[in-house]
């Protein structure tokens, strides 16, 4: 990026806290504060965390029938979402690989979707092309934070006792502080939590409110990383992109029956003969054996030394003790237990296909 | 003995023809909480600027460039089960390497700990 990064609504708060800003996808956002990235996850993983995650897109969707509009872009069902609900899905190319992965919600009279940072620029273009009749308006005027942990629903719930009756994947407005906010209850931690929008000029106060409580603390991009990868959750453009079908990257589940079935989304042919054929990779979990992590681009080996895949996330997993990883393999390689080795800086390391997630999604379904 | 520091952020105790290396507490910070370090083997030799190892940190991997030519007397054990020393005492405990200088006249290439304070300014 060239450009001079844009700053969020929180920017001044999170110098004021100590964090290490660090360019993202064009964004100044902090990569840390003071208690550092192992601290932050931990706090996450046992209390409760405050991320800034305004850097992500979020658009309103407003027109008839626009959630069977979007369905020609996406293959999740979206026509009988109902109100209150958020479902996660992904734009698909022609040829059926990941242009994005994004979250849309049933708002009522409106979807309300969040893209990632890095792809909005792609992706508000080519909703406004695609959907006929639907206006498709970007959000510049909010900020986007998210709360996360086992202790998430009392950091938000004593500004908003109503967001403790929702669950997984529900939504809803709420006043916080006065100030309608729409609340959702998902994330990218595994954790239980909630990923709020507010108004910018808001923003500030109901972030200091959420970190009054003693058990919320800031956490940046670096704990969100390895928070979300010992989640198994995939990084868009890491783990899934324009050259990897949701099958092989195991994100079936997002793809309701009837859409199976019925098609009628950008590489339909594919995933179709993907899910009936299977592929000839997988995305998989890999645990190495000795502390070296393996990071993203390293070659994963069959035990006689040849060629079967790609990490394409990897680091050090706090929660686990020990590096963590995932990647492609070649099907047939792609089953838990399977013995690999990774080739770090030229030698090769043993390693273990495992299933992920590594730290059991904590949900409150 | 005399302490002598790199470009590379690293500190070279030297006391005869033995000299320990570390990095700096400035290094440390900037890598971030480490996690894994790969060292080399005893009586493994090297030559100014070859790579002697690797420090994972959360963030990143970063090698680590010997200073001057020599070969390794001891790899510090203690770095391979807790390398996190490496954070908390990078200057003392958590030495990395004691080597054999095979030319002490390098170690003039080096700075002294106000041109390195100078130079991290």
């Amino acid at each position: 990026m060239s450009e001079t990064p844009k700053r969020t609504p929180l920017y001044d708060l999170h110098v004021e806290l100590g964090g290490k800003m660090v360019d993202f996808a064009g964004w100044e956002m902090p990569v840390q504060y003071p208690m550092g990235i192992m601290g932050e996850h931990n706090q996450c993983r046992s209390k409760a965390a405050l991320f800034d995650v305004s850097h992500m897109g979020q658009v309103i969707l407003r027109g008839e029938n626009a959630a069977g509009k979007l369905e020609a872009l996406v293959p999740s069902a979206l026509t009988a979402l109902p109100e209150g609900k958020a479902r996660y899905t992904f734009f698909t190319n022609e040829s059926g690989g990941i242009m994005d992965d994004l979250i849309v919600s049933n708002a009522g009279d409106h979807l309300f979707v969040v893209v990632n940072a890095s792809m909005r620029h792609q992706d508000i273009p080519h909703m406004a092309a695609n959907l006929d009749g639907v206006e498709v308006t970007e959000i510049f005027d909010r900020a986007l934070v998210a709360v996360q942990g086992p202790k998430a629903e009392d950091v938000v719930g004593a500004l908003c006792p109503a967001v403790r009756d929702l669950k997984f994947m529900e939504t809803i407005l709420g006043d916080i502080l006065g100030v309608e906010c729409r609340i959702s209850r998902l994330g990218y931690t595994g954790e239980d939590g909630f990923e709020i929008s507010i108004p910018q000029d808001n923003a500030v106060e109901i972030c200091r409110a959420f970190l009054a409580h003693e058990d919320c603390e800031p956490a940046g991009l670096g704990a969100r990383d390895s928070l979300r990868l010992e989640a198994g959750l995939c990084l868009y453009g890491n783990d899934i992109d324009n050259d990897t079908s949701p099958i092989e990257a195991s994100l079936l589940w997002a793809i309701q029956k009837r859409r199976r079935e019925e098609g009628g989304f950008p590489g339909a042919a594919r995933i179709q003969r993907d899910i009936a054929e299977g592929t000839a990779r997988k995305l998989v979990g890999i645990k190495p054996e000795g502390r070296s992590p393996a990071r993203h681009g390293v070659e994963v080996q069959s035990l006689d030394g040849t060629a079967i895949g790609i990490v394409t996330s990897g680091g050090f997993g706090p929660t686990v003790g020990a590096p963590v990883a995932m990647g492609y393999v070649k099907t047939g390689h792609d089953k838990p237990d399977e013995k690999v080795n990774l080739l770090i800086r030229g030698k090769a390391h043993p390693a273990t296909i495992v299933a992920l997630p590594f730290v059991k999604q904590n949900y409150k379904r | 003995m005399t302490t002598y520091y790199s470009e590379d952020h690293e500190w070279i105790k030297v006391d005869g023809d033995i000299a320990t290396i570390g990095i700096t507490a400035h290094a440390a910070e900037q890598l971030g909480e480490i996690v894994f370090i790969e060292q080399k083997e005893t009586d493994d030799e090297f030559a100014k600027g070859d790579e002697i190892g690797v420090i994972e940190s959360v963030k990143a991997a970063s090698e680590i460039f010997a200073p001057v030519d020599g070969a390794v007397v001891e790899a510090n054990a203690l770095l391979v089960d807790t390398p996190s020393a490496l954070n908390e005492n990078p200057e003392s405990d958590a030495w990395i390497y004691k080597v054999k200088l095979s030319d002490a006249s390098q170690l003039a290439e080096l700075m002294d700990i106000d041109a390195y304070n100078a130079l991290i300014g």
